[in-house]
């Protein structure tokens, strides 16, 4: 599994500037990350909170997921990394049919994707420094090569010398950049990250964003769940999926920020 | 914290996902709690209920092999000088009968003192004595089987006809079924003994597993595969049965050694047959060996199936 191997300093290398992942990228037939087709979710024998979700993630694009509280946002994030299967539609991850694929196979397309949780899903008994290089120990990065990594993404979300502190012991948004930096360290395919910025001032907020562009400049499909307006605005080429009452409201794209032609209504 | 602290062969790299530093992914102290102390009783149980098996095991066998070869022929005559007229005619025909390696009287006095304490001191002597058969006592070359029975049995009929012919294993035929009763049941312990080792160490995963399951799901949502999250719980429960184990198996030895030192000062022959050989040790010094697999086999097996009915 790839991950920074010279610190951050190789997250500003521009992979559309890299002949082989542009190589890679033009010889995928269709060209996508992930493919939702006609999805629903329902919670047991209630409602689904999740309909006719259909929509394509094309590779090294960003995209924020906007909409009120109880739209849908953290049910198709759950889709999107694996933790939930959905109740209909068709899934396909890398490729992969996400949804018949056997249990023992899942494990390879997580290891694919970082993710945010928005509520951090720290490991309470690991250090800042366990936590972020987890990704990398579940897939074997030896204690050597890890070491440098992890202490400088550490380092760049400014906990450097809280390595060895436990999440008990760290405030809310220090908490929510270790999240960060574990969700990033292993350079992902795609990475998802729910409501990443809540919990850090705006200064860090633009930081982290700045973050998750180079990733994104590296070739990384990002996807951002927010609230946060302001936020959007950072990004100017990113493409916002806005969900309204469990439905996609421009599976397009086309609600751009700035917009470039009007939004499709729900 | 965890009662025993041993690195032991089984825990090498056991924190791999956690890295090693002082931190552990799903900590010891819950994971563990009493388990260790649960498998040393249940170990110091096994090793001497198994131990009390193979002494019996060994006793059987030691008093069969004794008696296996052997009969004793019984002159059930009350006149005492036909008595032994045909007890010394039994004598010069056993000798001649082939595949009798050995045949001898048994002293008149050795038969008395082996009968007096049961009809007193006086009764087989005198005018009034009570007639007490004459015994041989003769070692074939192979088992005895009840044809070669009746066949001494017909052959000493023409010389001495109140001769009766037994086989002496089959005097303790009733005391072998017992301790192989005995046997069988301390076989048994050991069986209920694993079972419940087992089933103390199905509940620790269980609740090792509910106690971690944010650590497992995050850990799973990260690319961490089923095995990989066994193999914590694995090894974790095999650090606890290695310490477990060593402190069972000293106390089972202790045990054993005091109450052999006990048998051992009777001085008698049975007991003395129960003694445990090289192989018996060997076998007693594998029963933690086996409680670590069955404890470290159970976990996984416990964690993996849990780990099915997630995604």
């Amino acid at each position: 599994m790839p991950f920074f191997p010279h610190g951050l300093a190789a997250i500003a290398v521009s992979p559309r500037r890299n002949p082989d992942y542009l190589a890679k990228m033009s010889s995928s037939p269709d060209a996508e990350i992930v493919h939702f087709d006609n999805v629903g979710l329902r919670y047991g024998s209630d409602r689904e909170v999740l309909s006719d979700v259909s929509f394509t993630l094309h590779p090294g694009s960003f995209y924020f997921l906007t909409g009120a509280s109880g739209a849908g946002k953290t049910s198709l994030l759950k889709l999107l990394y694996l933790a939930q299967r959905p109740s209909r539609g068709v899934i396909r991850m890398f490729g992969t049919d996400a949804i018949t694929l056997p249990r023992n196979r899942l494990p390879g397309l997580r290891r694919r994707l970082g993710v945010v949780f928005q509520d951090f899903r720290l490991v309470p008994h690991l250090s800042a420094f366990d936590n972020v290089a987890l990704p990398l120990r579940v897939v074997g990065v030896t204690e050597r090569e890890l070491a440098k990594p992890v202490a400088d993404m550490l380092e760049w979300v400014g906990l450097g010398e809280r390595a060895h502190a436990r999440p008990a012991t760290l405030s809310g948004g220090e908490q929510q950049r270790v999240a960060i930096a574990r969700a990033v360290i292993g350079r992902p395919d795609l990475l998802v990250a729910d409501e990443p910025t809540g919990n850090v001032d705006p200064e860090m907020a633009v930081k982290l964003l700045r973050l998750f562009e180079a990733l994104n400049r590296l070739g990384t499909t990002v996807v951002v769940a927010t609230h946060d307006v302001h936020l959007l605005r950072k990004v100017p080429e990113s493409l916002i999926m806005r969900l309204d009452k469990g439905r996609l409201s421009d599976p397009t794209g086309a609600l751009r920020y700035p917009p470039r032609r009007p939004a499709v209504p729900a | 914290m965890s009662l025993f602290r041993l690195p032991g062969l089984l825990t090498g790299g056991w924190r791999s996902l956690a890295g090693s530093g002082e931190s552990e992914l799903v900590p010891q102290s819950r994971l563990s709690g009493p388990m260790p102390w649960v498998i040393a009783i249940m170990i110091a149980l096994m090793v001497i209920a198994g131990a009390a098996a193979l002494a019996l095991r060994n006793t059987a066998q030691s008093a069969r092999e004794d008696l296996s070869g052997g009969i004793t022929v019984q002159i059930v005559e009350a006149a005492p000088e036909a008595r032994q007229q045909q007890a010394a005619a039994a004598l010069e025909r056993l000798k001649a009968i082939p595949g009798i390696v050995s045949a001898e009287l048994i002293p008149s006095n050795e038969v008395d003192a082996l009968i007096e304490p049961w009809l007193g001191a006086g009764t087989l002597s005198g005018v009034d004595a009570i007639p007490v058969p004459a015994m041989l006592d003769a070692r074939l070359d192979g088992k005895v089987s009840a044809g070669r029975i009746a066949d001494i049995q017909s052959q000493l009929k023409a010389v001495a006809p109140a001769a009766r012919v037994d086989a002496q294993s089959s005097w303790l035929g009733p005391v072998f079924d017992a301790i192989q009763s005995l046997q069988w049941l301390a076989v048994g312990v050991i069986v209920l003994l694993g079972l419940c080792t087992g089933a103390a160490v199905l509940l620790a995963a269980r609740t090792a597993l509910g106690a971690n399951r944010g650590t497992i799901e995050v850990v799973h949502l990260l690319g961490g595969t089923d095995a990989q999250i066994a193999r914590i719980f694995q090894r974790s429960i095999g650090r606890d049965a290695v310490g477990g184990g060593a402190v069972g198996l000293a106390l089972g030895l202790t045990v054993i050694l005091f109450v052999g030192q006990r048998f051992a000062a009777l001085g008698a022959g049975v007991a003395l047959g129960g003694a445990l050989g090289w192989s018996d040790w060997a076998l007693l010094l594998a029963i933690p060996f086996a409680g670590v697999v069955l404890a470290m086999l159970t976990a996984r097996l416990t964690v993996l199936r849990a780990l099915r009915r997630m995604l």
